[in-house]
């Protein structure tokens, strides 16, 4: 359903993709996957046209690279950024107000999701903790009919009860809406999903199924960087990506 | 007791006549990162239209119908101008300020080609020129006035940042803009409106700082303009409230200190706030809130 | 601000820009030697061709009143030529440093009101008060410069308006008598050497304005050329590369401002001596925008874009009062003859088209018109850069 081509980008003179290519399927969770600073949220951003970017995207066949943001938000494509990104000045049930787009906005599935927003609704989001936050982030997204969803690290700095509480939902919402997830947590990606694309330096290095990915130990340690130690289950496997996250645009 | 009581509510005045200016520079600034130096042009187009329109009509409502009309053409102009010529240059704020740097030179000499560079005499109503008693000061009632509309003005500009969409988009746009567009919101048609908002506060402040100056000039909004500037920074950029805050202390220190101390030295005084503020806290008074 | 690939930053000038990359436009590295002597030269050429110019009898009738070397087109051309040097110096900080103040005629009015009043009320030597009125603005820069450097961006430059307008309210208060309040306070002609004093002797303040705008030329030339102007240009396009290489851009930033000020406030001090006196429109915000719509119109941070500018800019502020009266304006319609009887309105407007239009400045003009040759000239090659700056701009 998305499929990316050859999608080139510059940020400050830096050549950070290379013509990057693959593609998403219509079901399911697609992993975008690499070390720190391969392009990963750049990725996503050149697709949503947060970043200036050459090449080709479609969705559904029909071309939205150099359409504007909120063009392509409107016609479904749904985005979490790294950070989450709530309006901490703003309460619970006004960021979920902002993110209303349509007239009948779903907040029985967000609620039943996560029925801490309502009791929470008139808390100022910035007072919630990293958790609550990255509900109110993907309750954002569930309010509205979406084509695709893009969510970048969204267990990024949780705990690990929260981060199994953050893939249970995502499983359940991939059920609907296929998903494009960057993520470092290697233990979420084999836990949701079916493919998996690799970054390195700007290009894609590797594509397949996740499962093949991750069953091959060496496979694993040249593309990402991380010892088969790290496949196991919960946050321990997310020790190596902890540190400079920054570095990743 | 007398002299304190009328120092204070003139100080007020003064404030409330910043905060005018700067709440909207200030929205202008937190949304759309624009640092508008065109905002005194829209001062003192408001001030010339009302004066414009002043002269024209009679009655009892001829001047707040000509103080609608100054607001109007504020309005008009703010609009007008992030539409033609802030609009064009997204995402680079450099040229966005040079843009308003040239425009507040040029409309300010277009005034002066118009109507000369002498000041004009105003037509404030009688009623302004008047005094009324305030424990036990004679104030004038064009301080009175000043200080009034400023306070509705603030109350509304909270309700509608508070209880309407487009003051959702705002609170949310002066936070994070990348991330309103991320929600499929045209944060754009904002700017436009906040302009539009700050064009209509501006004129409003020229029309009524026509009267609390008994006279229009066309550099009138320039020299206002710097002082709301540094109310701007004190209170937080984007901050409504914390230009409040910072509009009444500005407004207060500058009278009390150029009275009781020597001519300018209030004025002085006023900067030396300013670098304090920078030093102790570099995001002004409210931080980056737009309420 | 941060944002360089837009023109927000000026086009990266030959002179200090690093070594060329792949796909930088106006990368033309075999540069035949002949070019390369003549743009060593032709400065100098100019420079001589200034400092003869006195010595021409030429009138040119529309363009100045009187011969050349009458007084009056002498002192109006020593004005072009100080406001030249202003403008160059006020772009080491737009230009290459990437900073945006509004506060750059506080030192040019340090220089001017500090000559003057030592000379005028301290009665000290001009071969004394100068230097002490030119360090003095550097001190005040230094000063000011690092506390205002604490902020970035859009702050920076409402911090530097803000301290720009004390300066601004000081001289038009006149404390203690000093500064001679709105009227300004005239220079006490005979406490000066002869030489600069008198009608017939416009011609020494002309070469004294010419040499300070050489030296201007000549400071920003080395800032540009030595290893400080490629830190300067980092800076500029992203401070965290500057840092990472462990160089403290404030530092550099504050060294920037210290000399910059420095450069104003010696320019001030030509100006007082060229005018006979200091006025509080030099202390005014509205000095600074013209400073800075100088170096926009000419390029900023390009070599000699700026002081094209000023010269220009200077020139046409002065003409157009006068061409607003000759008979050409005077038929037009009333409704374009009283704006563009304006200077600042044309000026402005000229201004505003020019972002637009001509982001790069005169400079970027000539230099697109050589790259249109060059073009028309080779086959054309695809122009990396430029095309991630048009997407930027959208």
């Amino acid at each position: 359903m998305l499929d990316v081509r050859d999608l080139s980008a510059w940020i400050g003179g830096s050549h950070i993709l290379q013509g990057v290519t693959f593609g998403v399927e219509g079901t399911g969770v697609t992993a975008l996957l690499g070390r720190n600073g391969v392009g990963k949220t750049s990725t996503l951003r050149a697709i949503l046209g947060e970043l200036p970017a050459t090449g080709s995207v479609t969705v559904d066949g029909e071309p939205v690279l150099g359409r504007p943001t909120h063009r392509l938000v409107r016609a479904g494509l749904g985005y979490v950024p790294e950070d989450r990104c709530v309006f901490a000045g703003l309460s619970v049930a006004e960021n979920l107000r902002l993110a209303c787009r349509v007239p009948d906005p779903d907040y029985d599935t967000v609620y039943s999701l996560f029925p801490e927003l309502r009791t929470r609704a008139r808390q100022r989001a910035g007072t919630l903790s990293g958790g609550q936050q990255q509900m109110v982030a993907i309750g954002r997204l569930l309010l509205n009919p979406n084509r695709l969803l893009l969510i970048d690290e969204p267990t990024k700095g949780l705990a690990p009860k929260v981060v199994a509480e953050v893939t249970a939902v995502l499983a359940q919402v991939a059920q609907r809406v296929p998903i494009l997830l960057v993520e470092q947590n290697l233990a979420v990606v084999r836990r949701l999903a079916g493919t998996a694309v690799v970054l390195a330096a700007g290009r894609v290095a590797w594509q397949g199924e996740a499962a093949d990915l991750l069953g091959d130990a060496d496979r694993t340690r040249s593309l990402l960087g991380v010892g088969s130690t790290g496949l196991g289950r919960g946050a321990a496997s997310d020790a190596p990506s902890q540190s400079s996250r920054r570095g990743d645009h | 007791m007398g002299t304190v009581v009328l120092l204070a509510l003139t100080g007020l005045g003064l404030g409330a006549l910043y905060f005018l200016i700067a709440s909207g520079l200030s929205l202008v600034f937190g949304l759309a990162d624009v640092l508008n130096f065109a905002h005194g042009l829209f001062l003192s187009v408001g001030a010339y239209a009302t004066w414009w329109a002043g002269g024209r009509l009679s009655g009892p409502w001829g001047f707040p119908v000509a103080v609608l009309f100054g607001v109007a053409c504020g309005a008009a102009v703010g609009g007008l101008v992030e539409l033609v010529l802030i609009r064009p240059l997204y995402r680079r704020p450099t040229e966005q300020v040079l843009v308003t740097v040239g425009l507040s030179l040029a409309g300010v000499a277009l005034l002066q080609a118009g109507w000369g560079a002498d000041p004009r005499r105003y037509p404030s109503p009688q009623w302004t020129q008047k005094v009324t008693r305030v424990l036990g000061a004679d104030v004038p009632n064009d301080r009175l006035l000043l200080i009034g509309v400023a306070v509705v003005v603030l109350a509304g500009l909270l309700a509608f940042l508070r209880f309407t969409r487009y003051g959702l988009v705002i609170r949310a746009g002066v936070e994070n803009r990348a991330m309103v567009s991320a929600l499929g919101i045209d944060v754009r048609r904002a700017f436009t409106l906040v302009f539009a908002i700050g064009g209509a506060l501006a004129g409003l402040a020229g029309a009524l700082g026509g009267v609390y100056f008994g006279s229009v000039s066309p550099g009138q909004g320039a020299s206002l303009l710097i002082f709301a500037f540094i109310v701007v920074v004190i209170g937080g950029m984007g901050s409504v409230t914390g230009s409040a805050y910072a509009a009444v202390a500005v407004g207060l220190l500058q009278q009390f200190v150029n009275y009781y101390g020597t001519a300018g030295a209030g004025d002085i005084c006023v900067v030396a706030l300013l670098a304090v503020v920078l030093l102790v806290r570099p995001a002004g008074i409210a931080g980056r809130a737009a309420t | 601000m941060s944002q360089s690939s837009s023109p927000a930053a000026p086009p990266v000038p030959e002179t200090a820009a690093p070594p060329p990359a792949a796909g930088t436009p106006y990368a033309s590295p075999a540069r035949p030697p002949l070019r390369r002597l003549a743009r060593a030269v032709l400065p100098l050429v100019v420079l001589v061709v200034a400092a003869v110019l006195p010595w021409s009898t030429v009138d040119i009738p529309g363009v100045f009143d009187g011969p050349l070397n009458s007084p009056g087109t002498l002192q109006l051309l020593a004005l072009c030529l100080v406001f030249g040097g202003l403008a160059a110096g006020y772009d080491l900080l737009f230009g290459r440093a990437g900073l945006l103040s509004f506060g750059h005629a506080l030192y040019l009015a340090v220089g001017a009101y500090g000559v003057d009043i030592l000379v005028t009320h301290a009665h000290w030597p001009l071969w004394a008060a100068v230097p002490a009125a030119a360090l003095g603005g550097a001190a005040l820069a230094a000063l000011l410069g690092s506390v205002a450097l604490r902020t970035t961006g859009i702050a920076f430059a409402m911090v530097t308006l803000a301290f720009a307008q004390v300066g601004s309210i000081l001289t038009q208060r006149d404390p203690g008598g000093l500064t001679g309040g709105e009227e300004g306070l005239p220079m006490d002609g005979s406490r000066l050497p002869g030489f600069l004093v008198g009608v017939a002797n416009t011609v020494n303040l002309y070469w004294l304005a010419l040499a300070f705008l050489a030296v201007v030329a000549f400071v920003v030339h080395r800032v540009d050329r030595g290893p400080y102007g490629r830190v300067l240009a980092g800076l500029r396009d992203d401070e965290r590369r500057v840092a990472v290489l462990g160089l403290s851009p404030y530092r550099f930033k504050l060294v920037t401002f210290t000399l910059s000020g420095g450069l104003a406030a010696l320019g001030g001090v030509v100006y007082a001596l060229v005018v006979g006196g200091a006025s509080p429109a030099l202390a005014a915000s509205d000095l600074t925008l013209s400073l800075l719509v100088m170096a926009v119109l000419g390029g900023p941070g390009t070599r000699w874009g700026p002081v094209i500018g000023g010269i220009l800019y200077t020139y046409l502020d002065q003409r157009l009062t006068s061409l607003g009266g000759t008979s050409a304006i005077r038929h037009l319609p009333g409704v374009l003859r009283a704006p563009l009887s304006q200077p600042l309105f044309v000026l402005g407007a000229v201004f505003i088209l020019a972002v637009y239009f001509a982001p790069g400045g005169l400079a970027g003009l000539g230099r697109r018109g050589a790259a249109l040759t060059r073009a028309l000239g080779r086959r054309p090659v695809p122009d990396r850069a430029t095309g991630t700056t048009d997407a930027t701009g959208r």
